[in-house]
């Protein structure tokens, strides 16, 4: 078990390394930084001198190693367009962020995996096609045009909700949170649902082929023969063994929310990492967007390797037992 | 050397093809025979835009500023020349949606053939080869397949943008909007394609002909090939759905098609802003034409899957 | 119906409606049982018996529905019961064993609580002393430390020891009825009699009735008190085992149990088996100077054996790592050296894992031995390194498959198929001569010019095997390896297509290395044998000598093992005339 871990996190700091290098390449050689920090005025001598000082005529290797050991500590310089350090306006939008993810995250698998095992179990009922029709509607529905709708909707028409930003926040340290206040929460609600939609429907039809899958095999049948009762059929045994490649998928995709996060903060415009991203990528910052991915790298290969852990845990067939495998 | 190819004539195949199951349960379901319809008349309307068009809504001459914001026909102020109302430009609606779905269409074709290529080239090449390049590939295909295609298309096409010069940026970027989404979509087919691929490799109708003498790269193309394209087609049918939604995503972001080729995701980002002030056929309309599109291809890929599926039987 | 009567079948009749038809997989079928007796189900493919046995448990598979008659348990009517009631006769009343073991229990969950699962269901016993027969029932079913091995997961089992846990499994909240449906099909040979014993003990001891199916003979003599025989759902023939194996009635039990190898009578050939429709025309006789397969046959005789193995290893990684002592090896042959000569037939057999199919495959060029050299008829085929000089030889060496439903490529025309190697090796001039060599072949193998134009999923796994032979006379090859050819087919399709195989080698001289695991059937077709065990030869002998007189421990061993078909008929085989009476 040790061994795995050890393994995954090697993998998961090459990874790492990998990414950092693409930003790495990305921060130093794609346009000229020392352009995007002065102004038109200043003489060639005095950027020179610049250049030298921020150390960018060192040898690469020197250049890569600053810039890991600077992000690791999260500082990743000046952003051209706020012309803050990208630090602070990290801290500042995270926590929007990470409070919209986990809310579509919990909201997602809440309702996706039960709705799932329902259409899986009862497969011809009209509850299920119904439901089924449903997810086949919100795969084909584009996220921002969810969020567009909601805001038509409960925003303009029916002025229930508001329809941008946060709402009032509460300062906890260097963390905000939308969690405390009644402004707060209320504006959660349509974003977080608009995020959540796609990737419910997406959990469900997953989990729905996964255990019609496994509701064919042999040992289900030998259950049966035993004379197991159907429940204890489909709860201990089927829904279990569905829930191993389940895992696996549900982790890359609550991954995912955070990068969808983008366009749901765009169109309702929630102050989270989203929308910096894509205003870096429009003024063509590249800092912030170098920022951005690793820290979204960052995110991914920690989920990876929980995913990795957990699916090593509940799956006893991945645990080999060197001296039994040639044993009676 | 002599041919290898014995023509069937062309009735027999059509008289094959409608015993077969597929038709069958093709026929079946007038859903999935409304989602066909609607797949075609899309395709249609949008090669024959010009003919079918009633305006032409790049030709500047023919906007008319006082005809901006018009309505619906069906509503007080609509007039029947624009039957889904003008924008505030005063385009036509029906119009700009007919052009901007055949930039939709186009990117999404474009892109899913591009993946489609790509991944199951190497998808092939991964499995037949096996050894370092199939497990160099499949390590590149895992770290991406961690990304969402989403952000993978946003920082292809965020580099490209850094790296070209602005003036280049309109003419190219199409292009590099099918390549950024074509990229960041291939792993699907190069994991299934290679998964397949192991699996016939093994079988024996392979070793037979390396016992032949049959030489590598013609077995690949000759007997693997044609035995593990059946799942491409599902994939690639659920892959235009995405592929079109991301085209529209990243356009209604702002950095996908360039404004002077707008694509229902720009129209959708135009009308957006107009929301508040009323005018809610600007935005909606498009969104109806995106869903509608988006919503007949999946019916037809879930069809596809299922009917495909021999386990389903 | 005596009170005794465990389980009465009255006129049973099951249908699968489907999209075009309507297909009667059961047609008036009608059985008893006693208690503590043994019933043996015995049929091909398609027959029905796995049907029955579904529909008596009650798990028939949809859309199939029992559409007449009646099911008696102990004199009670089950059929007809409402679904809650069913479930509670299941385990309880009837106990079922599936074929495969592997996929039969829960990955996931330890054999302890599948155990316990099952006993706390039907048995009113506490935590503990639930927990407690379990280990009494693995003790009961032979596995040794059954205190430690409770706990296990099923793939820390080996299949063998894994069957025996299903069988615990069905057996512990102690039924009066077992249905096994082809309880040792996927097990190796030596492990199918532990079973079997196992089984039946456990049958007597308990005075439990039990239903076996299966499309093995050699099972149902083995076992079986009475047998009931089934062809295409209906019920052919039933009665006392000895009576029916001994003297069977109906045409079809005959042609059955004539197409069973023996393992004690040589036969010049097996038996036509006129009742099973898939029966091909006979084969035309061909003069052989004049046909394809004659033109051109420059080959000279070889001065010494036509293949020779010296000192064959081959080592197969199994588990990669980086580094060298972390990785683990197979050592699947282990210096083999056999010669083969010139027309005759030689059989390697083996169980699996006895390195016999790997060795066919470092012949023909799709393994390459770590170390020792292969010689054809005098060329030393290791030494030569480009594919194209391996080519000529390609043409003289040729080999058919075990599965027929993975050795033809399903998206190839059958015409394509036997064409490729003609087109390969460049034998004909036009597309037009092509054409006519691959219909020729067809008929010389018995299924008719117009299966060219076919794909091969119209065909039956008998045909399949046709076509494969035909692909594999195509390149008029001097040497053929049969990898365990029939071993996949119908017990009656199999003595054709060996019919067919000895038909060829005597009319085209082909040498023949003939694999199988199957000894019954290597004593039939077989000159010389060569017995394999984990990659070593452990003997070698002319085929008859070998029989009578084993010498090697494991061959004795393997002898033993071979199924006593004594009771058998001997009528309608064909056999060699015997030169001493022992």
């Amino acid at each position: 078990m040790l061994a795995f871990i050890f393994k995954r996190l090697l993998q998961s700091v090459v990874v790492m390394l990998t990414v950092a290098l693409i930003a790495f390449a990305l921060f130093r050689y794609v346009g000229d930084p020392i352009n995007n920090m002065v102004g038109q005025d200043t003489t060639l001598e005095e950027r020179a001198e610049l250049k030298e000082r921020l150390g960018l005529n060192d040898p690469f290797i020197i250049q890569f190693y600053r810039f890991v050991r600077d992000a690791s500590v999260g500082e990743f310089g000046l952003s051209y367009q706020h012309r803050r350090p990208v630090k602070e306006l990290i801290a500042e939008r995270l926590p929007a962020t990470l409070e919209l993810a986990l809310v579509s995250a919990i909201l997602a698998l809440a309702i996706g995996i039960p709705m799932g095992v329902y259409t899986a179990l009862k497969r011809y009922g009209f509850l299920s096609r119904t439901f089924m029709t449903i997810s086949l509607v919100g795969v084909s529905l584009p996220t921002f045009l969810i969020g567009i709708l909601l805001i038509l909707f409960f925003g303009v028409i029916l002025r229930w909700l508001p329809t941008f930003g946060r709402g009032d926040v509460v300062e906890i340290g260097w963390w905000t949170s939308g969690f405390l206040t009644a402004s707060g929460l209320k504006s959660l609600i349509m974003p977080s649902i608009t995020l959540a939609l796609f990737q419910m429907t997406l959990i469900m039809r997953l989990v729905r082929a996964e255990m019609l899958e496994v509701l064919r095999a042999d040992f289900i049948k030998f259950a049966r023969a035993r004379g197991l009762p159907t429940r204890a059929v489909h709860f201990r045994h089927a829904l279990k063994n569905t829930l191993v490649p389940v895992i696996t998928i549900t982790g890359l995709q609550l991954g995912s929310i955070i990068a969808f996060a983008i366009i749901t903060e765009s169109v309702f415009q929630w102050p989270g990492m989203g929308l910096l991203f894509i205003q870096a990528i429009g003024e063509v910052d590249i800092p912030v967007m170098a920022a951005y991915l690793v820290l979204i790298a960052f995110f991914f290969v920690v989920i990876n390797m929980v995913v990795d852990i957990l699916y090593f845990v509940v799956d006893p067939r991945l645990r080999v037992d060197k001296a039994l495998v040639n044993g009676q | 050397m002599t041919e290898n190819k014995y023509p069937i004539s062309l009735l027999d195949f059509l008289g094959q093809m409608r015993d077969s199951d597929l038709w069958f349960s093709f026929t079946r379901s007038p859903v999935i025979v409304t989602s066909a319809c609607v797949t075609l008349l899309y395709l249609i309307v949008t090669i024959f835009a010009p003919l079918i068009a009633p305006h032409d809504p790049f030709d500047l001459a023919s906007i008319d500023l006082l005809d901006a914001s018009l309505p619906p026909f069906w509503m007080d102020d609509g007039e029947f020349r624009f039957i889904l109302g003008t924008d505030d430009q005063g385009r036509d609606i029906l119009s700009t949606i007919i052009y901007g779905s055949r930039i939709s269409l186009f990117v999404g074709f474009a892109s899913v053939i591009f993946s489609l290529i790509l991944g199951v080239g190497l998808g092939l090449i991964s499995g037949y080869v096996g050894g370092r390049l199939d497990a160099f590939i499949m390590r590149v295909a895992d770290v991406q397949l961690s990304f969402p295609a989403i952000l993978i298309a946003l920082l292809v096409d965020g580099l490209a943008r850094t790296l070209l010069p602005r003036e280049h940026h309109d003419e190219v970027a199409l292009y590099v909007l099918v390549f950024a989404i074509g990229i960041s979509g291939w792993v699907q087919y190069a994991r299934t394609v290679r998964g397949q691929t192991l699996v016939e490799k093994g079988k024996e109708y392979v070793q037979a002909a390396r016992v032949i003498g049959i030489r590598k790269w013609t077995i690949l193309l000759r007997h693997i090939l044609p035995n593990v394209t059946g799942p491409v087609l599902v994939i690639a049918t659920i892959h235009l759905a995405i592929a079109i939604i991301t085209e529209a995503t990243l356009s209604f972001l702002g950095v996908g098609v360039p404004p002077t080729t707008p694509s229902l995701g720009t129209l959708i980002r135009i009308g957006n802003d107009f929301l508040f002030s009323g005018e809610w056929w600007i935005t909606i309309f498009p969104g109806v034409a995106l869903v509608l599109l988006v919503l007949a291809v999946n019916l037809l890929g879930d069809w596809l899957r299922d009917a495909l599926n021999p386990k389903l039987r | 119906m005596t009170k005794l009567t465990l389980l009465q079948i009255n006129n049973l009749e099951i249908e699968f409606p489907s999209r075009k038809s309507v297909l009667r997989a059961v047609d008036n079928v009608s059985l008893s049982l006693e208690k503590g007796d043994i019933l043996g189900i015995v049929g091909e493919s398609g027959a029905g018996k796995s049907t029955v046995g579904n529909a008596l448990i009650g798990l028939l598979e949809p859309p199939g529905q029992m559409t007449k008659g009646e099911i008696f348990l102990d004199g009670n009517r089950i059929d007809n019961l409402p679904d809650s009631e069913k479930q509670k006769i299941r385990g309880k009343e009837i106990g079922m064993i599936f074929q495969d073991p592997l996929t039969s229990l829960n990955p996931l969950q330890t054999i302890e609580n599948q155990l316990v699962e099952t006993i706390n269901l039907h048995l009113e016993l506490g935590e503990n002393d639930a927990r407690q027969r379990a280990v009494e029932l693995l003790d009961q079913v032979g596995i040794p430390d059954p205190d430690v091995r409770v706990k296990q997961y099923p793939h820390q089992f080996s299949g063998g020891m894994r069957q025996r846990v299903v069988v615990a499994l069905a057996l512990c909240a102690e039924p009066n009825l077992i249905i096994a449906d082809e309880p040792t099909t996927a097990l190796d040979v030596s492990i199918q009699a532990q079973i079997l014993d196992l089984m039946r003990g456990l049958c007597k001891e308990k005075q439990v009735g039990m239903v076996i199916i299966t499309h093995d003979m050699g099972v149902i003599a083995d076992i079986t008190d009475r047998v009931a025989v089934m062809y295409r759902g209906r019920l052919v023939e039933h009665g006392a085992t000895e009576k029916i194996l001994g003297n069977p009635d109906h045409p079809y039990t005959q042609s059955l149990i004539s197409a069973v190898p023996r393992p004690d009578i040589k036969l010049i050939r097996f038996p036509q088996v006129t009742y099973i429709e898939d029966v091909a025309e006979k084969n035309t006789e061909i003069d052989i100077t004049e046909h394809w397969l004659g033109k051109a046959r420059e080959y000279e005789t070889a001065p010494g054996p036509l293949v020779e193995l010296k000192n064959i290893s081959m080592r197969f990684t199994t588990k990669p790592a980086f580094l060298r002592k972390n990785r683990i090896f197979l050592d699947a042959v282990n210096n083999v050296s056999l010669d083969i000569h010139e027309g005759e037939v030689f059989g390697l057999v083996g169980e699996s894992g006895s390195g016999k199919s790997t060795v066919a495959r470092i012949i023909c060029g799709l393994y390459t031995p770590v170390s020792g050299a292969i010689n054809f008829a005098g060329t030393e085929l290791t030494a030569l390194k480009k594919q194209s000089d391996l080519d000529p030889f390609r043409k003289q060496m040729q080999m058919i498959f075990q599965d027929p439903y993975s050795s033809l490529n399903p998206r190839m025309r059958v015409l394509d198929i036997v064409a490729e190697p003609i087109l390969f090796h460049q034998l004909a001039e036009t597309r037009r001569e092509v054409e006519i060599i691959v219909k020729d072949l067809l008929e010389h193998v018995g299924l008719g010019a117009q299966s060219a134009v076919r794909y091969p999923h119209e065909f039956s796994g008998g045909q399949r095997q046709r076509i494969s032979i035909a692909r594999a006379l195509a390149t008029r090859p001097r040497f053929l390896i049969c990898d365990e050819p029939t071993s996949a087919l119908d017990v009656s399709i199999q003595a054709q297509i060996l019919n067919l195989l000895k038909d060829l080698q005597e009319e085209l001289g082909l040498t023949m290395l003939f694999i199988s695991h199957d000894l019954p059937v290597i004593r039939q077709m077989c000159d010389r044998v060569g017995v394999m065990k984990d990659g070593f030869l452990c003997e070698m002998k002319e085929t008859e000598v070998l029989f009578e007189n084993p010498e090697h421990e494991y061959t004795q061993h393997l002898l033993n093992l071979m199924p006593r078909l004594e009771g058998l008929s001997l009528e309608g085989l064909d056999m060699q005339p015997q030169p001493n009476q022992n």
